[in-house]
């Protein structure tokens, strides 16, 4: 009598196995190659046009002496007033869902809706945002109003991931904690967020990547495109980055696409630093709340 | 328990001095009946051991005496339950409170993953000690003979203890906020018989201060350990008494078969 798992059924498993990872491999090379060529293609378009004056000088009509200041400034302040707007709230409303609402049908409702609303498009949130920041709040087309949509944006991504962490909190743990006489805060406090604290942030690092590359809300709610000062308040108009690219591409003359180039390859680097920032906040609050 | 006993385990189990007692207690997970009109008392620094097959409810009882039942959501609870004469069900209750004086340690060791030292230091401070808390630290550590172990690694991973460390880690930890009684849920179901064999010798130690209500599978560890023991069959009790009358004597055919390896 031959084995349930004799030699043919052990080399068929084997050769299974070996084409899974081979399909793997593929498809891991198949991203990040088109990354890499397109990454390569923006650089040979946008390289030479990346100066100092780029980076340093607000929009114009010549490209020669158009620059990326109000953008890059627009963004960065964007984003920051986003996370400071998103996170808390976020992981508020994941912290109260997870430790403290009841199972009902309003929280089975409210999961329900939470779900639903990462998947409607960004532009949906821009025309909410035109209606309820921009017209009704008489926010204006300021830099708030923009923070505020794209907050409203990357909320469900947010709370998703916070929950998900959260979630991912052993029931030992906290029993544990109570049994000292723990309050439900203290738990919290002391033990979920500090456990959940790694893979919450990992889940706000991709909401902002996605918040800072969006266009279409801040269209939407009129962030204007030709801006030639640096917001100092935040309800001062702004541009972002995406929005200017958006621009400088739609135009005819070569010069402009070269320098629309070199202003995705600041967005990049942008991105890529507040992924990093995020990334060793993360590694320093884990050591420091852990021991 | 039929009347004749529960008028022998009233004569033979101390009531004046109970630490903890329940009266009439049912528990509902739903629908289903986890625990039906138990009875008992729990005497002041004794061990009491709960005994009984598994699934009986042995758990559900020991999570109902600090009320770590009120987490799990659809149970229902009826009956009292009483520490010190006061219904710990009742609405001016604060549960953390009762916490704090009825520490409980767990089937699996559930350090924090936290420093060793973290790991008592945490309920010590929600219990609002402040200054220098090392001291208390090393006193409920040496209470759980883990001191010797563990002294020049205080701010190293709890994570990095053996199973059985951990153990007494978490014993540690209970002890270091001075609770009034410590409920057990099989503490040594996850260690080797040295391991058990030092948790034991604790828990005899800890006699002198604390009452102990201990759940175990492990028959000679009841016998070895407790002072009263509880067998306790599909969420009923089925009988209560010393514990030296109970595995020489027992008044129940039932409790017999179950502590002779008979069934269960
Ligand atoms: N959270 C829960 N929800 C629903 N039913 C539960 C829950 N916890 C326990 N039960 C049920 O209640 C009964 C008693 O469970 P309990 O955990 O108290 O048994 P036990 O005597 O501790 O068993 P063991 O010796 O295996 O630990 C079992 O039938 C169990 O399935
Ligand atoms: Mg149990």
């Amino acid at each position: 009598m031959r084995a349930p798992g004799g030699p043919g059924m052990r080399r068929r498993r084997r050769a299974a196995a070996v084409a899974l990872q081979a399909l793997a491999l593929g498809a891991v090379v198949v991203g990040l190659g088109v990354l890499v060529v397109l990454l390569f293609d923006v650089l040979r378009d946008g390289a030479g046009t990346l100066t100092w004056t780029f980076l340093d000088s607000f929009p114009s009509r010549r490209w020669q002496q158009a620059g990326f200041k109000a953008a890059i400034f627009g963004s960065v302040y964007l984003l920051v007033l986003v996370a400071v707007i998103s996170f808390p709230l976020g992981v508020g409303a994941a912290v109260y869902l997870e430790e403290y609402a009841r199972r009902s049908a309003m929280t089975r409702f409210v999961e329900i809706n939470i779900a639903n609303l990462a998947a409607v498009p960004s532009i949906v949130y821009g025309l909410l945002g035109l209606g309820v920041f921009v017209r009704t709040l008489g926010l204006g087309r300021s830099l708030l109003a923009g923070a505020l949509t794209m907050s409203l944006l990357i909320l469900p991504v947010i709370i998703t991931a916070a929950r998900e962490a959260i979630r991912a909190v052993p029931a030992s743990i906290r029993e544990g904690a109570y049994a000292l006489g723990a309050s439900r805060w203290q738990v919290v406090r002391h033990h979920v967020l500090p456990m959940a604290l790694p893979g919450i942030l990992t889940g706000t690092i991709l909401a902002l990547s996605r918040a800072i590359g969006e266009t279409a809300p801040l269209i939407a709610i009129g962030a204007l495109t030709y801006v030639a000062f640096v917001p100092e308040s935040v309800f001062d108009p702004f541009t972002a980055m995406p929005i200017q690219i958006y621009n400088w591409v739609s135009r005819p003359q070569q010069g402009f696409h070269a320098i629309a180039a070199s202003g995705i390859l600041v967005l990049l680097v942008v991105m890529l630093g507040f992924n990093a920032l995020a990334i060793v906040l993360r590694a320093r609050m884990q050591r420091r709340s852990q021991w | 328990m039929s009347e004749a006993q529960a008028a022998q385990s009233a004569a033979e189990v101390p009531s004046g001095l109970a630490a903890l007692s329940t009266e009439g207690l049912n528990v509902w997970y739903g629908t289903s009946h986890a625990i039906q009109d138990v009875s008992l008392t729990f005497p002041e620094r004794s061990i009491t051991a709960i005994i009984g097959p598994s699934g009986c409810g042995k758990s559900t009882l020991l999570r109902c005496l600090n009320r770590m039942n009120d987490f799990i959501p659809g149970v229902r609870i009826t009956g009292r339950v009483a520490y010190r004469g006061e219904d710990i069900y009742a609405p001016d209750v604060d549960p953390v409170e009762l916490r704090r004086s009825i520490g409980m340690i767990f089937q699996k060791p559930n350090p924090f993953p936290k420093s060793i030292y973290e790991n008592i230091a945490f309920g010590l401070r929600i219990n609002g000690y402040r200054g220098d808390l090392l001291p208390r630290v090393e006193r409920s550590l040496r209470q759980a003979a883990l001191w010797d172990e563990v002294r020049d690694r205080l701010r190293d991973s709890a994570l990095a203890l053996s199973g059985g460390q951990q153990q007494r880690l978490c014993i540690a930890r209970a002890l270091a906020i001075e609770p009034d009684i410590l409920l057990m849920d099989e503490p040594c179901s996850a260690l080797d018989p040295t391991a058990t064999a030092r948790i034991e010798d604790l828990i005899t130690e800890l006699k002198a201060s604390y009452t102990i209500v201990i759940v175990t599978h492990n028959m000679q560890q009841a016998a070895r350990v407790s002072d009263y023991t509880a067998f306790m069959l599909n969420g009923r009790l089925i009988e209560f008494g010393p514990t030296e009358r109970i595995f020489t004597r027992p008044a129940d055919e039932r409790t017999e078969a179950y502590i002779t390896g008979r069934f269960g």
